[in-house]
């Protein structure tokens, strides 16, 4: 309700300067103003703002304005720096692969094997609804489940198939990447979904005419034209995990970290230079990524 | 493909499928058994006892602090990031239907927002905000925080609908004699209008459960996932629970509420 309201305003706004007679150009412009100003003050400037301060100079309560390289020379020429990052990018990559598996045989499933549209369109929201409600409630679900007294170790331990509680299932990298794949896997099935269901049926349909088997379909055929929807799902998981530090902190137990968690923890000791300095160097690793992803697939054309 | 009998890969794919559905929803139903504990209870299985005391409990202030204020600042906010997401990304969405100088540089910038980790977002709005010497808080410095998480959202929705949208529709109230506002009152608006509590919808449930982005902005007063995300780390008790099941059947009732209303525009729509 509100929102319907909420944008009738806004649009009578607009009507009043279509009876001055704007230019299609100039409407343009101001109804993409709005989003202009929004992400210049809460995206850009903050980011340019980061930029500053990674070569400012701190102790322990302050920042002082300077232009010193050391948070860089720091950062990079740590041990921990290098070791973080690779666990982080370790567990991109194997979310990145399990969410991918999962992500299009899901999508598969809904768009090739489900008959009619109300019936996908009930599965889809199933698969939805979980990723509306809260993330942290989610990760925090597995505890009971993974536990050292969880439901998986009591069942095993139950049935005698093993003698004592297996502790590697909880505060675990097992765990971490478990519990992203539980939150992330929507972002790889909606994507692949979408562009499944822009397939022509009778491009399939002329593959099995012309004699392919299912897998010849799937191979040549489905899997070539679901690349984009890969593509875009790609991003989302690469760039949430990357970004990602309380799965990291929670399932790990503390054990584990990543480059996000590294910064957490700078913040908290107010080492706002160093965290910085860390956020530049993560923020062109992801953004070559996407780049490198971006050159595959035109976004624009995908929507 | 259609009017088969169904093949051995059906099968496998709908007990794959099936797997699936219980992978996503198990740990939450564990969750939601736990919350009824018994007062002696621990937080995980067997069950000791069935109560609601944790649920009492949740609602004296002492034992989990601030819910009820945390609760009021989340849907507060929440319905903020929505109104604002939905208008101004429907804004945008009408900005990008024509060509404009800088359109590109826009459309990639909003995708930039999606893929700019979020603590780096938190990090720069709260040093921002500390050197133009203004005091962060949940209304303001988060607000924005998650303003760069919704709005791509909204405006990638937004782009999609009008791709698919028939200017058609438009030429031929404008040849029956109708303004431009009127096209869009009468025309567009009940057309796109389920597009738009779908986008209200991510708006407002995005917002409420958002923490990364909240984190180092919120100021003084916590969001609820905040709350929740500092009782992982200091409650013991199955409390945190009933906070969950609470928050989780809250999400449950708007989705559920919102997905009516999609539904009812819908009808509405193919009826008239």
């Amino acid at each position: 309700m509100v929102t319907i309201t909420g944008s009738d305003t806004e649009k009578t706004e607009d009507v009043r300067q279509k009876s001055f007679r704007l230019s299609p150009s100039a409407i343009s412009y101001l109804q993409s103003t709005p989003l202009t100003v929004i992400l210049g003050a809460f995206l850009l400037i903050p980011i340019l703002m980061i930029a500053v301060v990674s070569f400012w100079d701190y102790d322990f309560a302050q920042m002082y304005p300077d232009f010193l390289t050391m948070n860089y020379t720091e950062t990079l020429g740590s041990w921990v720096t290098w070791k973080t990052y690779l666990n982080t990018l370790k567990y991109a990559a194997l979310v990145w692969v399990i969410t991918l598996f999962i992500g299009f045989w899901v999508a598969y499933f809904l768009a090739f094997h489900i008959r009619t549209t109300a019936m996908q369109m009930v599965l889809f929201l199933v698969c939805t609804v979980p990723f509306l409600t809260s993330n942290i409630i989610r990760m925090i679900s597995w505890i009971p489940v993974l536990g050292r007294n969880g439901i998986i170790n009591s069942a095993l331990v139950s049935s005698g198939i093993v003698s004592e509680p297996v502790e590697w299932l909880l505060y675990s990298d097992f765990a971490v990447v478990l519990a992203m794949v539980h939150l992330y896997t929507l972002f790889m099935v909606t994507p692949i979904f979408n562009t499944l269901m822009r397939i022509d049926k009778s491009l399939v349909e002329a593959a099995r005419d012309a004699g392919a088997s299912s897998w010849q379909i799937l191979l040549n055929v489905i899997i070539p034209l679901a690349k984009p929807g890969m593509a875009i799902g790609t991003i989302f998981v690469v760039t949430l995990v990357m970004a990602d530090f309380s799965t990291v902190q929670v399932m790990s137990g503390g054990q584990s970290a990543s480059v996000a968690l590294m910064m957490k923890n700078q913040m908290s000791l107010l080492q706002y230079p160093a965290a910085a300095a860390n956020a530049v160097i993560l923020l062109i690793l992801v953004l070559m990524m996407v780049a490198g992803i971006l050159r595959i697939v035109d976004i624009r054309k995908e929507l | 493909m259609h009017r088969e009998p169904r093949s051995r890969e059906f099968y496998l794919l709908a007990i794959f499928f099936a797997v699936f559905v219980v992978f996503l929803y198990g740990p939450l139903s564990a969750i939601v058994i736990l919350s009824f504990q018994g007062p002696n209870g621990g937080l995980t299985f067997p069950l000791n006892g069935v109560s609601v005391h944790w649920f009492t409990n949740l609602f004296e202030t002492q034992a989990v602090g601030d819910f009820g204020g945390a609760f009021r600042r989340s849907l507060a906010l929440g319905i903020m990031v929505m109104v604002v997401t939905v208008v101004v990304a429907l804004l945008a969405g009408l900005a990008f239907r024509r060509r404009f100088i800088g359109a590109t540089a826009l459309f990639y910038l909003s995708v930039a927002s999606l893929v700019v980790p979020s603590i780096i977002i938190s990090l720069g709005i709260g040093v921002l905000f500390q050197q133009i010497g203004l005091q962060p808080a949940w209304y303001s410095s988060a607000f924005g925080a998650q303003l760069t998480w919704t709005l791509p959202f909204g405006v990638l929705i937004m782009f999609a609908v009008f791709n698919r949208f028939s200017p058609a529709y438009e030429e031929a109230a404008r040849d029956l004699g109708a303004s431009s506002w009127q096209t869009f009152q009468h025309v567009v608006l009940p057309m796109i209008a389920p597009s738009l509590v779908g986008v209200g919808l991510f708006g407002f449930t995005l917002s409420y459960d958002e923490f990364a982005r909240t984190l180092m902005t919120s100021g003084t007063f916590n969001t609820l996932p905040l709350e929740i995300y500092g009782m992982t780390t200091n409650v013991t008790t199955p409390v945190l629970y009933a906070l969950g099941t609470v928050t989780t059947v809250f999400s449950f009732l708007v989705i559920a509420g919102t997905l009516g209303l999609i539904v009812h525009l819908n009808r509405r729509k193919l009826r008239s």
